[in-house]
């Protein structure tokens, strides 16, 4: 005790800020591995149905992605209500499918074109009109790995 | 000497920490965590078209016809034994239409088939020779589509769930690769995807 007083340092010393940057570093490095690149916008607003026998996506650079669901909020004057297909950044018809598949297997290896898979993200409120038009252009287009997009659910 | 007295001036790490938040904040806008799930299909090709559309005859006791209409009332059974029934009992009723316990003779016909296991032997399984045909009007609703697919898939997930438990003794789930492939060859996802019907437009 006596020889703290003779110190005389009475204020307390402040907390090492120190290690905050490896703290910091350590939760960035953590988002960059589990999470992936945000690529594109979306024009289409949808829910995603439910179901309980869903199989995870495997290999995301193998996927490619047609979304099916009325216009977004911003579009909707423009636009109208009615569902859309949105390939890549555009709202297209479903003749433009087959075009967006060559485009899309172009993007990949020869090895892994076999295995490209569409994955349909559709409202649950689209009517299966529009998705059949879609199915039967995938097929005319030979793309016939699909996966309908739908959210895990715990069952009724 | 007097270089040797100073002290080497230290970098000041202190910002270090803001350009991790920059980083850290870049990263969490640009990307995004979700991981999609689905229930995955394959689409039959398109038959040629200079082939003559030449209806492949499936006995009508192999086929399970599955009805989905606008207002989302589901009719399922085979030819001519179609019934209205509730999503509830539509995973029973393809159990029983894949696995057919006691050999009725309106339910589908099994064939005796060798499957090579991994271990090298065969293992004779009676595979049921049944489809199961979906079909929609063009004004049914996605969700019930999506629905009745999933029933469809929990049926034979369910059915090959027991058949992996008495052939393996675990779950479909917890087999490796090669066992998984004995059981798909044993109980195929034998659902067909057909062209919708144009009832009333």
């Amino acid at each position: 005790m006596a020889v703290m007083k003779k110190k005389g340092n009475k204020d307390l010393p402040p907390i090492s800020t120190a290690s905050l940057p490896d703290v910091i570093f350590m939760i960035l490095f953590f988002f960059m591995v589990s999470t992936s690149m945000r690529d594109q916008e979306l024009l289409v607003r949808y829910r995603l149905p439910e179901a309980t026998e869903v199989q995870k996506l495997e290999k995301k650079s193998l996927v490619s992605y047609i979304h099916i669901g009325p216009p977004s909020l911003s579009m909707q004057a423009k636009f109208g209500m009615a569902p859309r297909i949105q390939l890549n950044d555009s709202y297209r018809s479903a003749k433009d499918i087959g075009d967006f598949v060559a485009a899309e297997r172009d993007k990949l290896n020869e090895a892994d074109k076999a295995s490209m898979t569409i994955c349909l993200k559709a409202d649950e409120a689209t009517k299966m009109g529009i998705i059949t038009d879609v199915k039967q252009e995938l097929r005319r287009a030979n793309a016939l790995k699909i996966s309908y997009a739908a959210s895990k659910s715990l069952g009724y | 000497m007097a270089i040797n007295k100073r002290k080497v001036q230290e970098i000041n790490a202190g910002s270090m920490a803001d350009i991790a938040f920059l980083l850290l904040i870049f990263f969490l806008v640009a990307t995004t965590m979700n991981v999609d799930t689905g229930l995955a299909r394959m689409l039959p090709p398109l038959p040629p078209e200079n082939q003559k559309t030449e209806d492949i005859k499936v006995k009508e006791r192999n086929l399970l016809l599955v009805l989905i209409n606008g207002a989302g009332q589901i009719m399922a059974g085979t030819q001519g034994n179609q019934e209205l029934i509730d999503l509830h009992m539509l995973k029973d009723k393809t159990k029983e239409f894949i696995l057919n316990p006691y050999d009725d003779a309106n339910l589908p016909e099994k064939e005796d088939t060798e499957i090579a296991l991994p271990d090298g032997g065969t293992w004779v399984y009676p595979v049921s020779k049944g489809v199961v045909s979906l079909q929609t009007t063009r004004d049914t609703n996605y969700q019930s589509y999506i629905m009745v697919q999933n029933e469809l898939t929990r049926a034979f997930n369910e059915v090959r769930d027991e058949v992996a438990m008495r052939r393996f003794g675990s779950k479909f789930s917890e087999l490796s690769d090669d066992e998984r492939k004995v059981i798909v060859e044993a109980v195929p996802n034998a659902i067909s995807e057909a062209e919708p019907r144009n009832i009333k437009k």
